[in-house]
């Protein structure tokens, strides 16, 4: 196997594993603090007032409708202009990925809740709960688990595309087989090997996620 | 116990609810009946504010629940409601489903909420279905769980919209006789129904409702056997074949 030259990997082997953690490390915080932001998002969207539901689609298209590049150029010099204290580098580019994130998973999410029936609503009503009782009894714990396939789609979605997190010096696995290129001079096994773990981690996460569904789809049969 | 005044609702150009007075008193049972868009689900969803009237006012227990300042809520709490699909919560046991409004809205201890939803579960015979999902249950089983939801924050009144049209033939009776076992008991109940049988044994009034109208009521005997308006009567020779 000359062409995936193993020796080079032994060498160089711990770029691609610390790069691996960063990236994924990125991606989890990304998904994760999305969907907190998401969530908030989501509900700002679907409020019956016309003030934060404006402001949360304005942000949610805004943020869909520009490039993600642009988004991390933007939260890294931006952000330091306006902040008293100083950010890491990883702790701003996290950053972008969440504010990017949110957006997808804030949509994810007003899908996913208005995909409840609206009697499930009417019903906790009817029994003197207040909207805010409603949504966090029963039409959220409801369309959480109708979403989590996406959300689990959308952490696969940021492993890939966090790759562009690199631009502004983050060390993931992009960025490491960029520096292994400036190393070695040889631009194109490192690549690979980045191809490679990428895709160990999405199809690894992809089947994970396959199985996690079939097991809902059985819980669901006796719900 | 409650009463309309000049109750008014339109949904864009089309008014559903024309101008409607009428009164329910302690411990009676209205039936409410008429043709498929008469009304008589919008007037049984504004009673509880689930649909908000256009104009007029609702008046429950002394007070104006169409007041913007009132908290529709607390009265909710006083106010049962079983639908025509149950809406019963897929996503918790039948006990959870019973004890959930009890425990979070009437703040209740958890072991009283489910001494009370055991007791309401006996009643019906479901006792074993407790900790079952609503899933695992047949239609009928269904509704009467819906009903004892509602019950189990003892409300003063219920407000059923056609609760049997959506069960199988064979569920109806089920459902209908937990019913009428609440009637006798002297709940006072509101029923939007197709169900005339029950309409004539169990109910005290009966209610035609036509085009947004109230267009005749009566005595379920009378109302029935004599109708006097040429739509009741039109209306139940198509349905009393």
């Amino acid at each position: 196997m000359d062409f995936l030259d193993l020796d080079f990997f032994m060498q160089y082997y711990r770029y691609f594993l610390r790069g691996t953690g960063v990236t994924l490390s990125v991606s989890l915080f990304g998904v994760v603090f999305g969907t907190i932001v998401g969530v908030f998002l989501s509900l700002l969207k679907l409020s019956n007032n016309k003030l934060l539901k404006g402001i949360a689609t304005s942000y949610i298209e805004l943020v869909r409708g520009t490039p993600l590049l642009v988004q991390i150029y933007i939260v890294y010099y931006g952000f330091p202009m306006f902040l008293p204290f100083s950010l890491s580098r990883i702790t701003l580019g996290t950053i972008a990925v969440i504010l990017n994130s949110a957006a997808y998973v804030a949509e994810i999410i007003r899908a996913g809740i208005q995909s409840i029936d609206k009697g499930q609503m009417e019903a906790a009503r009817s029994l003197g709960m207040t909207h805010a009782m409603a949504m966090k009894f029963i039409i959220i714990p409801q369309a959480f688990k109708n979403i989590l396939p996406a959300l689990g789609n959308e952490f696969i979605v940021l492993v890939k595309e966090s790759a562009i997190i690199s631009v502004i010096g983050i060390h993931d696995i992009m960025y490491n087989a960029d520096t292994l290129r400036g190393i070695t001079y040889r631009p194109f096994i490192p690549l690979v090997y980045a191809a490679i773990i990428y895709f160990i981690i999405t199809f690894t996460l992809s089947k994970l996620l396959g199985i996690f569904e079939r097991r809902l789809r059985l819980g669901d049969q006796n719900s | 116990m409650i009463k309309t005044v000049n109750l008014n609702k339109k949904f864009g150009n089309l008014h559903v609810l024309k101008d409607i007075n009428e009164e329910i008193e302690q411990g009676e049972v209205l039936v409410i009946i008429g043709p498929s868009g008469s009304g008589k689900s919008t007037f049984l969803r504004c009673l509880n504010l689930l649909e908000e009237p256009t104009s007029g006012e609702i008046i429950f227990e002394g007070v104006s629940i169409t007041d913007k300042s009132n908290n529709i809520n607390k009265q909710r709490e006083k106010m049962g409601m079983v639908f025509q699909q149950f809406n019963l919560f897929p996503h918790m046991t039948v006990l959870e489903n019973i004890t959930l409004a009890p425990i979070q809205v009437k703040g209740l201890k958890k072991d009283e909420a489910e001494e009370i939803a055991l007791k309401l579960l006996k009643r019906i015979g479901l006792e074993d279905k407790a900790n079952g999902y609503p899933n695992q249950l047949s239609g009928g089983q269904k509704q009467r769980v819906a009903i004892i939801r509602a019950l189990a924050m003892s409300p003063d009144v219920m407000l059923f919209d056609e609760p049997t049209s959506a069960l199988d033939p064979e569920m109806v009776g089920e459902v209908l006789e937990l019913m009428k076992e609440l009637a006798l008991e002297g709940m006072t109940m509101v029923v939007v129904t197709h169900e005339m049988g029950f309409a004539k044994e169990v109910g005290s009034r009966v209610i035609f409702m036509d085009e947004g109208k109230m267009v005749e009521q009566g005595e379920p005997k009378e109302l029935f056997n004599n109708p006097k308006n040429p739509r009741t009567q039109d209306f139940l020779r198509k349905i009393l074949v």
